[in-house]
């Protein structure tokens, strides 16, 4: 039995996914937007452990491999994407990327 | 006392941590010299001899030259990033030796039975491989925080060559992981025990549902190229690129560096051991017929004992014949007491792995001083198109082996 | 006060401060290495409750692999500091209170739903020889769709990253 309550880890948690969506609506930077969305997928990953334990299953920590995998893919080409738009635009700042056209 | 009683665990592994890190560094002093005196044998010339007899203590002349001169760090560094890199991959460095046993049996410490090495994780390959991944970072900071082209361009190959080879070497260990079934590293030790036909050992290069050259090949040539050394050392060769990623850094953070390389390079050699030769095995059997063997680590220390008296009464300074025949009566000495029949038992296994580790530090010295260097896209090709698929054909082979040895 | 609440407090608290100078710092490569420190944290997080396997594959994976990712391509972009816009008064007086309201409300719904509750009872930390009978048992054909994901996002990133020549 573990000495640390489970309910601290989901707060945690929470606050954790609560400062990266605050870091993705208010950063400029569009990899800095993309590391909150990390930080957020990261929070998610704590809860889903914590569940885990709490329920003694371990299909949480299964889907956890799961997230990690797709959040490797989708960094990946996310990356890519960012790496064109800052050739065609010449510049990071979210704001310059308005138009649909490149 | 009675602080010590109440947190037995916290002080046994404060000493082990304590004794384990002077004893590392004076390796790595002394691997320095070790390389510079072999490297210097096989181009006909001497080496180091002038810093003490036979230039013993150039490591220490090295150390204050590090420590004594000026500290020059250059305008528009970012500071943070550029003191945090040589701390990051020194310290990463010496963390990942803390998972290496060294020995079987348990010592006493404050009348506390523990074992011979730091930690032991259930997960501790892992978690070696999740250290070495970590290293990336101390070499692609190091070259973008400097402000200056050489390093930014050798951080980004050095870094892009560290994270290539890491897929080669963490695959080429599935194979012995298949034949383990553990993560652990004694219990990969323990799996390779006895000796098959009553001769040759049972190690994992050699018996076992199929014997790991492959993956030994594949794990020892990326390791050589995730360190960094000739002959993948391109990205940090003085002909290329000044200096590559460490270009920028003076005295004592260059020496982290320095340090951090020897660091890893001795971490790979203790993991080769482990992994595919026995851990501190011996390679003779246990028979009656081989008993003499246990006399051996006695024997090296003797040959080394009567090799230093005989030189060190000839050599050419007054200081070298006082000193080398003091240190040979010192081995001497030594090869007496571990020949004790209570000492005997305990210093088989250290000596055996120390005995393999030196032979795979000698095998890095070796290639460096005989191999060209590897072109960067030479390099990259070999790191993708031969090795990644070696490694992954070892997979598929060994798991094929360890399936039909199971029906 | 156990060691491991003290050991929590203390990951906890690194954690958010990571998390924090995240969204405070103005360079992305120190943005980056903050997020590595949380991912750090959350690795140590998941040894404390047992998850060993998942703890060494954030390590290896996450703070080893993605996130060097992140850091050549800032180093490749030299992304330099962000410039210095103030925020519109809509965001700085409604849009950061609002945040960090939803932010505590849901950590309020989420202690407030768990309660005190521990660990079920008689269960042992899972082992990685469980978590992987699992994977290839169960979870096989997700297990194999990943793989085929992971190769269309490297023949995606080869594509979109290329030069026009």
């Amino acid at each position: 039995m573990t000495v640390v309550p489970l309910p601290y880890y989901l707060v945690l948690s929470a606050i954790l996914f609560g400062l990266g969506a605050i870091g993705f609506v208010f950063k400029r930077n569009v990899i800095t937007i993309f590391m909150a969305i990390e930080l957020m997928l990261n929070a998610v990953n704590l809860a889903f452990v914590t569940f885990s334990r709490m329920h003694g299953q371990l299909q949480g920590q299964v889907f956890v491999l799961f997230v990690i995998v797709v959040a490797a893919a989708e960094a990946a080409v996310g990356l890519a994407i960012i790496i064109v738009i800052a050739r065609s635009r010449q510049s990071l700042n979210v704001e310059r990327v308005d138009l649909l056209k490149l | 006392m009675s602080l010590i009683a109440q947190h037995p665990l916290f002080f046994v592994s404060l000493v082990k941590v304590i004794a384990l890190l002077l004893l590392l560094m004076t390796a790595l002093a002394y691997l320095t010299w070790l390389e510079r005196k072999v490297v210097a044998h096989m181009q006909s010339r001497w080496g180091p001899y002038r810093a003490g007899p036979h230039g013993l203590l150039q490591p220490l002349a090295d150390g204050l030259k590090f420590l004594f001169k000026e500290d020059v760090t250059p305008g528009g560094v970012d500071r943070f990033v550029y003191y945090l890199a040589p701390f990051l991959s020194l310290s990463l460095a010496l963390t990942s030796i803390a998972l290496i046993p060294f020995g079987p049996d348990d010592i006493l410490i404050f009348g506390q039975r523990t074992t011979l090495g730091i930690a032991d994780l259930n997960i501790g390959l892992l978690f070696l491989f999740a250290i070495t991944s970590l290293g990336v970072y101390g070499v692609a900071l190091a070259g973008w925080s400097s402000n200056s082209k050489y390093p930014l361009l050798g951080g980004l190959r050095s870094s892009a060559q560290m994270i290539s080879y890491e897929l080669s070497l963490t695959m080429s260990v599935v194979g012995v992981l298949l034949m383990a079934g553990t993560f652990n590293l004694r219990e990969i030790i323990a799996a390779q025990q006895g000796h098959v036909w009553g001769l040759l050992p049972r190690w994992n290069i050699i018996a076992g549902p199929l014997p790991q050259l492959l993956g030994f090949f594949c794990f020892f040539t990326a390791a050589i190229a995730e360190t960094n050394r000739l002959p993948f050392d391109l990205p940090e060769a003085e002909s290329e690129l000044v200096a590559g990623f460490h270009t920028e850094y003076a005295s004592f953070k260059f020496a982290m560096f320095f340090l951090s390389e020897y660091a890893s390079m001795i971490t790979v050699s203790c993991l080769a051991t482990v992994l595919f030769f026995g851990g501190w095995l011996s390679p003779f059997p246990e028979a009656q017929f081989w008993a003499w063997t246990r006399f051996l680590p006695t024997a090296a220390l003797g040959v080394g004992c009567a090799l230093l008296i005989f030189d060190g009464l000839r050599y050419t300074t007054l200081l070298g014949r006082i000193v080398l025949p003091v240190l040979g009566l010192v081995l001497g000495g030594l090869a007496y007491v571990i020949a004790q029949p209570g000492v005997i038992d305990f210093i088989q296994g250290p000596f055996w792995f120390l005995a393999k580790v030196f032979f795979f530090l000698f095998v890095y010295i070796w290639v460096r001083g005989t191999l060209p260097r590897f072109r960067y896209d030479q390099l990259m090709a070999v790191g993708w198109k031969l090795l990644l698929p070696a490694s992954l054909a070892n997979v598929v082979l060994t798991s094929l082996a360890v399936v039909v040895s199971r029906r | 006060m156990t060691l491991e609440l003290i050991l929590f407090f203390l990951l906890a608290a690194v954690a958010v401060a990571g998390a924090v100078n995240l969204i405070l710092q103005r360079h992305p490569i120190h943005s980056a290495l903050s997020l590595i420190v949380v991912m750090g944290a959350l690795a140590a997080l998941y040894l404390l409750l047992g998850a060993e396997f998942i703890a060494a594959v954030q390590i290896i994976v996450y703070a080893g692999a993605i996130m060097v990712l992140f850091v050549l391509v800032i180093m490749l972009l030299n992304a330099g500091e962000e410039e210095r816009t103030n925020l519109s008064r809509m965001a700085r007086y409604v849009g950061l209170p609002v945040g960090f309201f939803l932010l505590f409300e849901l950590a309020y719904v989420m202690a407030r739903a768990a309660g005190t509750q521990a660990a079920a009872p008689g269960v042992a930390p899972a082992s990685t020889r469980q978590l992987a009978t699992m994977l290839f048992r169960e979870f096989v054909l997700p297990f194999e769709l990943t793989s085929i994901l992971i190769l269309i996002a490297i023949l995606g990133a080869v594509v979109l990253a290329r030069r026009e020549s």
